[in-house]
């Protein structure tokens, strides 16, 4: 839901990064104020995903320039688990296997981790049962997968449907869900789908990396922005997603070869 | 890794206990020959019959080649250039702590072994050994009231020789090996344990290893044997300075078990590993073997091997009685230039004799980690059954491990089952981690004890949550 006067939580300007010795993010501008949806679209190697990867702070990226403030915090000094203490959530596309580690107590670790930093009191093994157990409804997840090791042997969906879990305990005021609809069925799509739509309120706000409108019809977003080689080109409303199901992205391309002419 | 600046930031924690004691130690000059040997034995006044042991040993010694098959490298031992005897200089053993030299005191007091009366820990009895002499042993009379003797070797040679003379060199023969030929020639100290028949032992024993002097070799001796239905669990820890040379620890460990005795024997090994360079550490070169003599007996082996140079040893059961019980449960954690080649052997030789081998090793740096073991299932042993596990992990890109298994059956009627497996710690997994808040120590921490979870579970309890924080230690800045 759109409201002007909301504060901001995510303030993007001119962000620039590069992986290795590649270029990506050529000038990113995105403001993000409590209670939206955003939706960032674009073809493959646009930079969508390296911008959720950038804004999380994985090792492999470094920003060459602009900024990013976390309600008014610079968020690109921090670590990535103080970014994620904090409430930045990254829901990753192709969420990795960690053998060995018992996703129960992982859970547990990084839900403690919030509540210290929120002040709260840290849940002992049976207070965090209780409440594991309880977010477990927004997913339908079998609470057989507490005990097996993370995302070990789960499915695409129910790795999925992992992540959103963690969003469920982890109550991120930022999320940022890179191609969360990827490799979904229809069902596993309807369950994330209502998952996020569940979490969401006046408070947080959702930051949507996809590549097709399906996921946009079951949550209706508040802004769309389409991004091409490494800057957001257009921004819209819920419309925008729908006229590039129709219309495809080479008009991006046009696009960019118009202002290109125009420098 | 997290950034540059997280790495310079993860400073390698020193090895704390890297400090030397200054004392006053008597030594003997350097160098072996059958008058060193006399020599040890006579400081020592031992008896006749352990002087012949000692020769005996020292003349097939002579006859003997130091083995070469293992996947280790080191430059040549020159064995002349070791001292082969040196004891801190305070006379007799103490009748009471207070009389020990409060240097000693303060020495295991750093290790977090305190000796002294009001500090020490109550429900574990400790022989401390220092620089292969012991020092003080806790708790003997209360032991005593139960029958069961824990002593050093030396002092048990002088109060039990009939013991000594029956058990000592029975499971381990001097010519077993080059190494056990060498510490059966000038082995120093160490512990005897003796659990007489149906006595459960009522306390934890522990021997706790310091190494002092920097130019000396250590030649512990352990000896267990534990009666009929007898039973004890007993830990050793080791440490020793940081000394830029190497130092050779060929300790030998015999354990006896009668029919229904039991023998729970757990380490945890922290010998000063060298640097990053490679540049000193402990050579760790160890015969263990357990001879489940009885019926029913049971022998368990649990090692957290975290230091030294490198490790070579292979603590083993052999499994005479019927349904006897042999377990391995093994970490082995190499860093920077570390070496390990370990594992055990498993001889089943009584019909049903059962053996359970669990070996992680972990391998980061540019250490070389390898897991050797033998499962021998002998013509009588019908229906033995054998479970191994071997699994590694690698962190970082630099690092080796490898896996012998060696299986030979004679016996038809009988099951040995193997698994492996390889991980990898990897960036993906840490970052993914620390975007759920998890800090990257923690992080890797969490993805080691989960591995090593299985072998931990066997610690004594006071000893696996300080093996988690050990091992936590000593990967420090190994990642990225």
């Amino acid at each position: 839901m759109i409201r002007p006067d909301a504060p901001v939580l995510l303030d993007i300007r001119d962000l620039q990064a590069r992986v290795e010795d590649k270029a990506i993010l050529k000038g990113v501008n995105l403001t993000v104020r409590a209670g939206e949806i955003h939706a960032v679209m674009g073809r493959n190697g646009s930079g969508k995903s390296t911008l959720s990867k950038v804004l999380a702070g994985h090792p492999a990226y470094t920003v060459t320039g602009g900024s990013v403030s976390y309600r008014g915090e610079n968020l690109l000094e921090l670590d990535p688990e103080q970014r994620a203490r904090i409430g930045v959530f990254l829901g990753f596309q192709y969420p990795v296997e960690i053998p060995g580690v018992s996703n129960l107590e992982f859970l547990r670790v990084a839900t403690n981790a919030r509540r210290a930093e929120r002040g709260q009191e840290e849940l002992d093994t049976f207070a965090f049962e209780d409440l594991v157990h309880e977010r477990l409804k927004v997913v339908q997840m079998d609470p057989a997968f507490l005990d097996r090791s993370v995302n070990e042997g789960f499915s695409g969906g129910e790795k999925k449907r992992n992540e959103i879990l963690q969003m469920a305990l982890l109550e991120p005021l930022v999320a940022i869900l890179d191609e969360t609809d990827s490799g979904l069925d229809i069902d596993a799509l309807r369950i994330v789908a209502g998952g996020v739509n569940q979490l969401a309120n006046a408070d947080n706000a959702t930051l949507l990396i996809t590549h097709y409108q399906r996921l946009l019809d079951a949550i209706t977003p508040d802004y769309v922005h389409v991004m091409a080689a490494g800057r957001i080109l257009r921004t819209g409303g819920k419309e925008l997603a729908l006229e590039l199901e129709q219309r495809g992205y080479d008009w991006v391309d046009e696009e960019l070869a118009a202002r290109e002419v125009d420098r | 890794m997290s950034s540059p600046q997280a790495v310079g930031d993860l400073v390698s924690q020193p090895y704390k206990y890297g400090f030397v004691t200054d004392i006053e130690t008597e030594k003997i000059a350097k160098g072996l020959s059958e008058d060193v040997v006399r020599l040890i034995s006579s400081k020592k006044e031992e008896p006749d019959f352990l002087l012949q042991f000692r020769l005996r040993a020292y003349r097939q010694w002579l006859q003997m080649r130091e083995p070469d098959w293992a996947a280790l490298g080191y430059p040549p031992i020159d064995y002349q250039d070791i001292i082969y005897y040196a004891a801190p200089k305070q006379q007799a053993k103490k009748a009471s702590l207070d009389e020990v030299d409060p240097k000693l005191l303060e020495t295991f007091d750093k290790l977090g072994i305190p000796l002294s009366e009001q500090k020490r820990l109550s429900n574990v009895a400790v022989d401390a050994v220092f620089d292969s002499v012991s020092i003080a042993t806790t708790y003997k009379e209360k032991l005593a009231e139960h029958g069961v003797i824990f002593c050093s070797i030396s002092e048990a040679v002088k109060e039990h020789p009939e013991l000594i003379e029956r058990y000592l060199g029975t499971v381990v023969a001097s010519n077993d090996n080059y190494f056990a030929a060498l510490n059966s020639a000038v082995f120093s100290d160490g512990s005897f344990v003796f659990i007489p028949k149906g006595v459960e032992c009522p306390m934890e024993l522990s021997t706790y290893f310091r190494i002092n002097s920097g130019d000396t070799g250590q030649f512990e001796r352990t000896l267990i044997v534990a009666e009929e239905g007898a039973s004890v669990s007993y830990l050793e820890g080791c440490t020793a300075p940081m000394f830029d040379t190497n130092q050779l620890h060929a300790a030998v460990v015999e354990l006896v078990a009668l029919d229904d005795a039991a023998i729970k024997y757990s380490t945890v090994q922290n010998w000063y590993a060298g640097d990053e360079h490679g540049v000193g550490g402990i050579y760790n070169f160890v015969t263990k073997r357990g001879q489940c003599r009885g019926d029913r007996s049971k022998i368990s082996w649990t090692q957290v091997e975290t230091g030294s140079a490198i490790t070579w040893k292979y603590p083993s059961c052999v499994l005479q009685g019927a349904d006897s019980v042999g377990e391995f449960y093994s970490v082995a954690l190499t860093n920077n230039r570390q070496q390990a080649d370990t594992g055990t052997k498993m001889i089943h030789v009584g019909p049903r004799s059962r053996s359970t081998i669990v070996s992680k090793g972990i391998s980061a740096g540019h250490s070389a980690n390898s897991y050797r073991g033998l499962v021998q299932i002998g013509p009588k042993a019908v229906g033995a059954r054998n479970y191994s596990q071997c699994d590694s992990m690698l962190i970082g890109d630099q690092a080796a491990a490898n896996t012998y298994p060696y299986i030979r059956s004679q016996q038809p009627q009988a099951s040995v089952e193997h698994e492996a497996s390889t991980c990898r710690i990897s960036e993906d997994q840490l970052f993914y981690l620390q975007s759920r808040g998890i800090g990257f120590e923690e992080a890797v921490s969490m993805m080691v004890s989960g591995f090593c979870r299985d072998v931990f579970n066997q610690l004594p309890m006071e000893f696996a949550a300080e093996a988690d924080k050990l091992l936590a230690l000593k990967l420090e800045g190994s990642v990225g």
